[in-house]
């Protein structure tokens, strides 16, 4: 009953911040309403019992992504005007993505038994000794060791891919060396100098 | 008295007395707040050659104890300016924003053997991400407040808690393999007998990550670019008067002691004693061979030390030394000696001999 309650509760939540994104005037207030939805998403994993999935969301996506998000939306000067110019004339296209959204989601919860899906109920309880980041690591360790060491492969490429495309050498840049700098001692920079004081003439 | 008192505690359902455990914790954690900030300038003024401050009583204390209470009724009975051109409700929104996580994380602490609000199996992983939303509140306070120091410090530390918190994740990995849990008490659990089998001695390299990388996620000096005053004025805050800069303040600080706890967690054992398990001292049934909050209070004040310590002693770094040290420095640290840990798991050295990893 609680949780039925705190899911729609949640679900209200994802529903208002997800329409925040796409609606609000200020790219920053979008940004933070995604940050938002992903939150209460997390929260609704975590009432489906799937602990792991929901921190690693708010880890990745909250901690990570969406701070580096908001960075660059910050520092862009957005022209909101030349933005929303065009919004009528492409809304047609909007809503057929928004419809055929809606009618897949919508297919899958008729279809619940013949897919094998059962969307009305909610996730079969665990025993408390139940660990879901122990029975996923387990699974992502044995069964599943080669995709997962080949995902992580695919990302590193990308991760490298990324850099190199957004490397640029500028000639003529003035930089530091650092390791010279902390390797420099007393004696190279300072020379003290005896000055005996001056007698009153 | 005390029985009833007991057996009522005990009849109590679990949300009850976790939200009366919240309430405690979190009352106490303001006053340990309030009390560092004075411990905070008491040590550096003496480290100065100074006093600190000395003036207010508290009831007929210390000279100085009431001068934290002083300062928040005076930040309290100040008016909190709003900028004619900022964003009110983000500006309004964002030193709660800043605080909730600093407060949110408790929840998974171990205190004592006993006391943990919530023991949640994926403890480490909701630390993790709850530290990584902090910088949350500082971005909105420098974007809200349209000031363009206040902007900047807030990229600066943006960049550099993004950067650390690599850093921060690839110590805990390393704490990680070294107990084979992500739940806090288990992790204090494995650390059992005696403060050489705590997880320091092992994992030095990833002590000394994860706390270079604390001090430079909690923004203090050294690494304190996001307020530098010589600089930026004060950085993120600079628009922030009375108690919505107290709120700033209150989540820095309840951030270095949730730090240092931590620290004390992860590699000095917790709430264990550092003589348990060594039964030729004949402590075994004393207070000093027992575990118990006082040696997680005590490794957690010597820690917030630190904190203090290097602020009274080091210049702050340049910019471009921080971005080094975090990439190029502390990083690759992490990286090797997670793979002398996989040696060590190998030959079964050191904490892989105990009894979880068989």
């Amino acid at each position: 009953m609680l949780i039925e309650a705190l899911f729609y509760v949640f679900g209200a939540i994802l529903i208002a911040a997800a329409l925040g994104v796409i609606s609000a005037r200020n790219p920053v207030y979008s940004a933070l309403a995604l940050v938002m939805c992903f939150l209460t998403s997390a929260a609704i994993w975590l009432l489906l019992e799937a602990e792991f999935l929901a921190v690693v969301l708010v880890l990745v996506y909250v901690g990570a992504v969406m701070v580096l998000f908001l960075f660059v939306v910050m520092m862009l000067d957005v022209n909101l005007a030349e933005l929303r110019q065009g919004f009528t004339r492409f809304a047609w296209l909007g809503w057929l993505t928004a419809l055929a959204v809606i009618v897949e989601i919508v297919g899958v919860v008729w279809a619940r038994g013949g897919l094998g899906i059962d969307a009305g109920r909610g996730a079969t309880p665990t025993a408390p000794t139940y660990s879901n980041t122990l029975e996923l690591g387990r699974v992502l360790y044995t069964r599943y060791a080669y995709p997962f060491e080949l995902a992580a492969m695919l990302l590193l490429v990308a991760i490298v891919a990324a850099i190199t495309l957004t490397m640029r050498r500028r000639t003529g840049l003035k930089q530091q060396d650092i390791s010279r700098q902390v390797a420099v001692r007393r004696a190279d920079r300072l020379r003290i100098v005896k000055m005996p004081a001056e007698k009153r003439s | 008295m005390l029985e009833t008192l007991a057996t009522t505690w005990l009849s109590l359902p679990d949300y009850a007395r976790s939200t009366v455990w919240t309430l405690v914790i979190t009352v106490g954690l303001i006053i340990c707040v309030a009390l560092l900030t004075l411990w905070e300038r008491k040590v550096i003024g003496w480290m100065q050659l100074r006093r600190g401050p000395n003036r207010v009583r508290l009831f007929g204390l210390l000279p100085g104890v009431g001068q934290p209470f002083a300062d928040v009724f005076k930040l309290l009975m100040k008016e909190v300016v709003v900028p004619a051109k900022s964003n009110g409700f983000l500006f309004r929104l964002a030193p709660l924003i800043a605080l909730v996580p600093a407060l949110a994380a408790w929840a998974v602490i171990p205190l004592s053997p006993t006391v943990v609000v919530s023991k949640a199996d994926a403890g480490l992983l909701y630390l993790l991400s709850l530290t990584s939303m902090g910088v949350y509140g500082v971005i909105v306070a420098g974007w809200a407040a349209n000031s363009k120091y206040a902007f900047l410090g807030a990229m600066r530390s943006a960049a550099q808690m993004v950067a650390y918190e690599i850093a921060m994740g690839f110590a805990l990995v390393g704490v990680l393999m070294a107990t084979g849990s992500m739940n806090l008490g288990t992790i204090v659990r494995t650390q059992e007998g005696g403060g050489l089998s705590w997880n320091w001695f092992w994992l030095f390299p990833l002590l000394m990550v994860y706390f270079i990388s604390g001090v430079a996620e909690t923004n203090r000096a050294p690494f304190d670019v996001a307020e530098g005053e010589s600089e930026i004025v004060a950085g993120f805050h600079v628009e922030y008067s009375g108690i919505a800069f107290a709120l700033f303040f209150l989540a820095e600080y309840a951030n270095m002691i949730l730090i240092s706890t931590l620290t004390a967690v992860l590699f000095f054992g917790g709430w264990e004693g550092p003589f348990q398990g060594y039964s030729w001292l004949g402590l075994g049934d004393t207070f000093l061979g027992q575990p118990s909050f006082l040696w997680l209070f005590l490794k957690a004040f010597c820690l917030v030390f630190l904190f203090l310590w290097f602020r009274a002693t080091f210049p702050r770094y340049r910019y471009d030394q921080i971005m080094r040290l975090g990439w190029k420095a502390l990083i690759p640290v992490t990286l090797v000696w997670i793979g002398v840990e996989m040696l060590l798991a190998v030959y079964r050295i050191g904490p892989w001999s105990r009894a979880w990893y068989h």
